[in-house]
C-alpha cells in the first residue's frame, strides 16, 4: 500500500507543478465574478443564473483536468523512460495502475475543494447563507464520478497510441454520455427492432455518469439527496471504476514497454 | 543633433497613440453600421442572435420549473407556464409540462430521478419548498432580459418581463423594460396596452394611461384584418377599449364611456354583458344630464 501512496504522491505534486489547474481555476473565476457583476433590473438577489455558469465551468474544467492529468500519466513514464526503474523496484505493474489511478483521482478531488470553494464564496456573498452539506454531497457525488473517468482515462492512456487522441477521445465519449445517456432508452423505444435493442444495449451498458451530476438541485435548491440513493450511486461507480482499472490492468500486463 | 532620450520618444509615441485613438474609435464603430445602443450579442453573434432569444425565453420558463423541464426528447411543452399571466392560471394544474416523465421505463431511469429536479412546481409558489415566503421567481429575469437582448423583436418577453417585475413591486423597471420593448416594436399594440395599463395600475397616473392606451387603439386600428380578426387580436381590442371605458367612467366621462363601450361590444365574445353596461353608462349620461 506505501507503494501505491508513493506513487500517487507523485501524481498529486504533478497537479501544483503544471499550469492546467491555475489557468482554469483563473478563467473560472474571471467569467463567473465578469457574470455576476452583471446586474439585472438592480435586483441583488438574482443567483441562480451565476450558480448554473459557474458550476458548469467547474464541471468542464474538472473534467479536463482529471482527463489531461491521466491521459498523460503511463505514456510520460514510458516517453521518458522512467517506467524501467520504476518496475526494476519492487512495483508490479498493478500498483502502477493502482498509485497512478489513486493520485489523479485524489489530485481531482483536491481540485474539486479548491473550485467549489470558490463557489461557496461567491453564492454566499449573494444569498447569505451555506448550505454546506448541499455543497458536500455535490462534491462527493461529481468526485465518485471522476473516479470512473479517471479509471477510463487510464484504460485509453494504454489502447491509443498519444495522450492526445486519449484526451480528444474520452472527452467525446464523456459528453455523449453526459448529453445523452438518460435519453438513450426514451430514444430506443422511438426506433424499430433490431437497432432498439442495440440502443438500448448500449444504454445498460454505459457507465451512467449523468447520474452524478447534481448540479440542477443545487442550482435550485432542491436540497440533498436521499443517502441511501447516494450508497447506490457510489456502488455502482465502485463497480465501473473496479471494471475499467481491471480492464487496464490487463492491458498493460501484457503491453510492451520499449 | 542632440540625441532624444528613449522615455521621450516613448512617451511621445504613446501620446500620438491615444491622441489618434480618440480620434478613431468613435469613427471607427459606425463604420460597421454599429451604434452605441448595440449590445454584445449583436457585436457577437450579429442577427444571427435572434435564433437564441427563444431558447432564452425556454431557460427562463425552465427557471420557473426550478429545472424541472422536459428535454427534447420527452413530450415538448406546448404552452410556457412562466407566460401565463394575464389569466393568472400559474397553478399547476393547467401546465402542459406536467408529468412529463411518466413512470421511470427501468431502475437507471428510477435512480436518475433522485438526483435531478423531480416534481412540477411554480416559482412564484415557492418552488421545491413550496413555501410562498420562499418565492424566488426574480431569478428568470435574466433569462428575459437575454431573451429580448437577443431578440428585440420578442414582443412576448418583454409583456412576461413586465407582468413580473410589475409582481414584483418594480414598477420603474417594468416601465423602463416595456419602453425599450416599445422602442424596439413601435407598432405593437400589445406593449403599449401593456405600458398603459402599467400607468394606470402602478403609477395611478390616468391621463398618461389613456394616451397610451389611445395610442394601442390606433396602432390595433392599423393592424390588417387577419389580426385583428383573430382570437388574440379580438381580445386585445375589447381589452383595449374596455379599460379605456372603465378609465372614462372613473373620470365621469360617461358619454365616451359609452362610446368605447359600443366598440367593445362589436368584438366581445359576451355582447350581451357589454350591452347591460352599456345601459347602465347611458342611465348615468341621462342621470347626469
Amino acid at each position: 500500500m506505501n507503494t501505491i501512496w508513493a506513487l500517487a504522491g507523485v501524481v498529486i505534486k504533478e497537479l501544483y507543478r503544471r499550469k492546467d489547474f491555475y489557468v482554469l481555476f483563473v478563467l473560472t473565476a474571471l467569467i463567473t465574478v465578469a457574470a455576476g457583476s452583471v446586474r439585472f433590473f438592480q435586483d441583488p438577489n438574482i443567483v441562480r443564473y451565476v450558480k448554473d455558469l459557474c458550476l458548469l465551468l467547474i464541471w468542464v474544467s474538472a473534467l479536463l483536468i482529471t482527463i489531461a492529468t491521466a491521459a498523460r500519466q503511463i505514456p510520460a513514464e514510458r516517453e521518458n523512460r522512467t517506467i524501467f526503474p520504476l518496475l526494476a523496484k519492487p512495483v508490479t505493474r498493478g500498483q502502477v495502475i493502482l498509485g497512478k489511478f489513486l493520485g489523479c483521482w485524489l489530485a481531482s478531488g483536491i481540485a474539486l475543494i479548491v473550485f467549489y470553494a470558490f463557489f461557496a464564496v461567491v453564492t454566499g456573498s449573494r444569498e447569505h447563507y451555506w448550505p454546506v452539506l448541499d455543497y458536500f454531497q455535490a462534491i462527493l457525488l461529481q468526485w465518485i464520478m471522476l473516479g470512473i473517468v479517471t479509471a477510463m482515462t487510464l484504460l485509453g492512456s494504454i489502447v491509443f497510441a498519444a495522450p492526445s487522441s486519449t484526451v480528444t477521445i474520452v472527452f467525446i465519449v464523456v459528453a455523449g454520455i453526459l448529453f445523452l445517456g438518460r435519453h438513450l432508452n426514451t430514444v430506443a423505444l422511438h426506433n424499430p427492432e433490431p437497432l432498439r435493442s442495440v440502443i438500448y444495449t448500449i444504454y445498460f451498458i454505459i457507465p451512467h455518469l449523468e447520474l452524478f451530476d447534481v448540479r440542477e438541485r443545487v442550482v435550485n435548491d432542491w436540497g440533498l439527496v436521499g443517502w441511501l440513493d447516494c450508497g447506490l450511486a457510489t456502488l455502482y461507480a465502485a463497480a465501473y471504476t473496479g471494471l475499467f482499472l481491471l480492464l487496464t490492468w490487463l492491458a498493460f500486463r501484457r503491453k510492451s514497454l520499449t | 543633433m542632440k540625441r532624444i532620450p528613449p522615455a521621450w520618444l516613448l512617451a511621445l509615441l504613446l501620446t500620438a497613440c491615444f491622441t489618434l485613438a480618440t480620434l478613431f474609435v468613435p469613427r471607427a464603430a459606425s463604420w460597421n453600421g454599429q451604434s452605441q445602443s448595440d449590445n454584445v450579442f449583436k457585436l457577437l453573434f450579429g442577427e444571427g442572435r435572434r435564433l437564441f432569444g427563444n431558447e432564452m425565453f425556454i431557460m427562463a420558463d425552465a427557471y420557473f420549473h426550478s429545472g424541472y423541464y422536459p428535454s427534447i426528447f420527452d413530450r415538448p411543452v406546448t404552452d410556457h407556464d412562466v407566460a401565463e399571466r394575464s389569466e393568472g392560471t400559474t397553478g399547476n394544474e393547467d401546465s402542459t409540462s406536467d408529468d412529463f416523465l411518466g413512470p421511470p421505463p427501468d431502475w437507471i431511469a428510477a435512480l436518475d430521478r433522485e438526483f435531478v429536479p423531480n416534481r412540477h412546481t411554480h416559482l412564484n409558489s415557492g418552488g421545491p419548498t413550496g413555501d410562498e415566503r420562499d418565492s424566488s421567481v426574480e431569478e428568470i429575469l435574466p433569462w428575459l432580459k437575454l431573451a429580448t437582448d437577443m431578440n428585440p423583436q420578442y414582443v412576448d418577453a418583454y409583456r412576461v418581463g413586465y407582468y413580473w417585475l410589475s409582481r414584483l413591486h418594480k414598477p420603474e423597471d417594468a416601465r423602463d423594460f416595456l419602453l425599450e420593448g416599445v422602442r424596439n416594436n413601435p407598432g405593437s399594440s400589445e406593449l403599449l396596452f401593456d405600458l398603459g395599463t402599467l400607468y394606470n395600475k402602478d403609477f395611478h397616473d390616468a391621463n398618461r394611461a389613456r394616451n397610451v392606451w389611445l395610442a394601442a387603439w390606433r396602432t390595433w386600428q392599423a393592424r390588417d384584418t387577419n389580426a385583428r380578426t383573430s382570437v388574440e387580436g379580438k381580445r386585445l381590442g375589447d381589452d383595449i377599449t374596455i379599460n379605456l371605458a372603465h378609465l372614462e367612467e372613473t373620470a365621469g366621462n360617461w358619454p365616451q364611456a359609452v362610446r368605447y363601450l359600443e366598440m367593445t361590444k362589436q368584438t366581445s365574445p359576451n355582447p350581451d354583458a357589454i350591452q347591460k353596461q352599456i345601459d347602465d353608462a347611458k342611465k348615468k349620461v341621462t342621470g347626469g344630464e
